[in-house]
């Protein structure tokens, strides 16, 4: 079962390269974009058939590597 | 004396930390990041460079490497575990020490000679050295150090900032900031000062014809205290 992990800064923390993406599409014309926050996406495909299940491991994967907690949020679709 | 590095895929300064530390005076063993025993050591050295490419952020993968729940069992015992730039960010991954590098405010790769500020000369690092200020490398594009409120709080109350960012006069100011990073900290100890995670190179300066010596007082030191 393939689950769908977001990552992204939490608020407050620096996002230099969001920042360069905002200041760019600015620059091109899109002068309605406020801000611009980059994460990751991740596809993880558990051997596993219950979904809850799945979750509950691709959690424990998130605290333990995917994201670091200390400026990192994730939430798992 | 006996020291090791550990080497990860992509690690490369660690054969400059064997030249450095041997130069003054270690018994080094290179020791590479799939083993699970360490050989005996004084002192374990995490070195800089680009572990797994940076896959994921900066040191994660090394973090979960097998040798480091050796290396991690040796820091709770009190032994001393140096991370360099690559090694910090490692450091920091496995949660031996507080915080994480993030990305330079700027976005630019840096690397160039910088002042730091020895903030605490009580520990086994930096106890017997005379300079207060140190003219050392860096070469990194994760640098800025950044931590929570109550991590820097504890920091700052148990005199855990080794070295900040400064000018040649020793001022800690925003302009001799390099990477953005929180109150220009370059270097921080666990509570216990046996480890210490610092972006800046020491075994780059330990030439006075090609680059300086301030790494030399640094890895003199270090050896000092095993003697």
């Amino acid at each position: 079962m393939k689950i769908k992990v977001v990552v992204t800064l939490k608020n407050g923390v620096l996002d230099p390269q969001g920042k360069a993406i905002q200041q760019t599409l600015n620059g091109m014309g899109f002068s309605s974009v406020n801000e611009v926050r980059q994460g990751k996406f991740f596809e993880v495909d558990v051997n596993e058939k219950d979904e809850a299940k799945a979750k509950i491991k691709v959690e424990d994967m998130c605290k333990k590597l995917l994201a670091n907690l200390v400026i990192e949020n994730f939430e798992i679709l | 004396m006996n020291s090791s590095v550990i080497i990860f895929p992509g690690s490369n300064c660690d054969r400059d930390m064997d030249v450095a530390l041997k130069k003054f005076g270690f018994k080094n063993e290179m020791v590479w990041h799939d083993d699970e025993q360490l050989p005996k050591s004084d002192l374990i050295v995490l070195p800089g460079g680009f572990s797994y490419g940076d896959y994921l952020r900066c040191g994660s993968i090394a973090g979960k490497s097998k040798i480091i729940k050796s290396v991690i069992d040796f820091a709770k015992k009190g032994g001393l575990v140096l991370g360099i730039c690559n090694g910090f960010q490692i450091l920091t991954e496995t949660g031996l020490l507080p915080g994480v590098l993030q990305q330079n405010k700027n976005i630019e790769f840096i690397c160039k000679n910088v002042f730091v500020k020895v903030n605490s000369k009580n520990n086994k690092y930096f106890n017997s050295i005379d300079k207060d200020v140190l003219e050392l490398h860096i070469a990194h594009n994760e640098g800025n150090y950044f931590c929570t409120s109550d991590e820097l709080k504890m920091l700052k109350d148990n005199d855990l900032v080794a070295v900040s960012y400064c000018n040649e006069k020793g001022e800690v100011n925003e302009k001799s900031n390099p990477n953005g990073a929180l109150q220009n900290i370059a270097g921080i100890f666990n509570k216990e000062k046996n480890i210490l995670g610092m972006m800046p190179h020491p075994e780059r300066m330990i030439d006075k014809y090609l680059s300086g010596e301030d790494g030399s007082i640094f890895f003199k030191n270090l050896l000092n205290n095993f003697k």
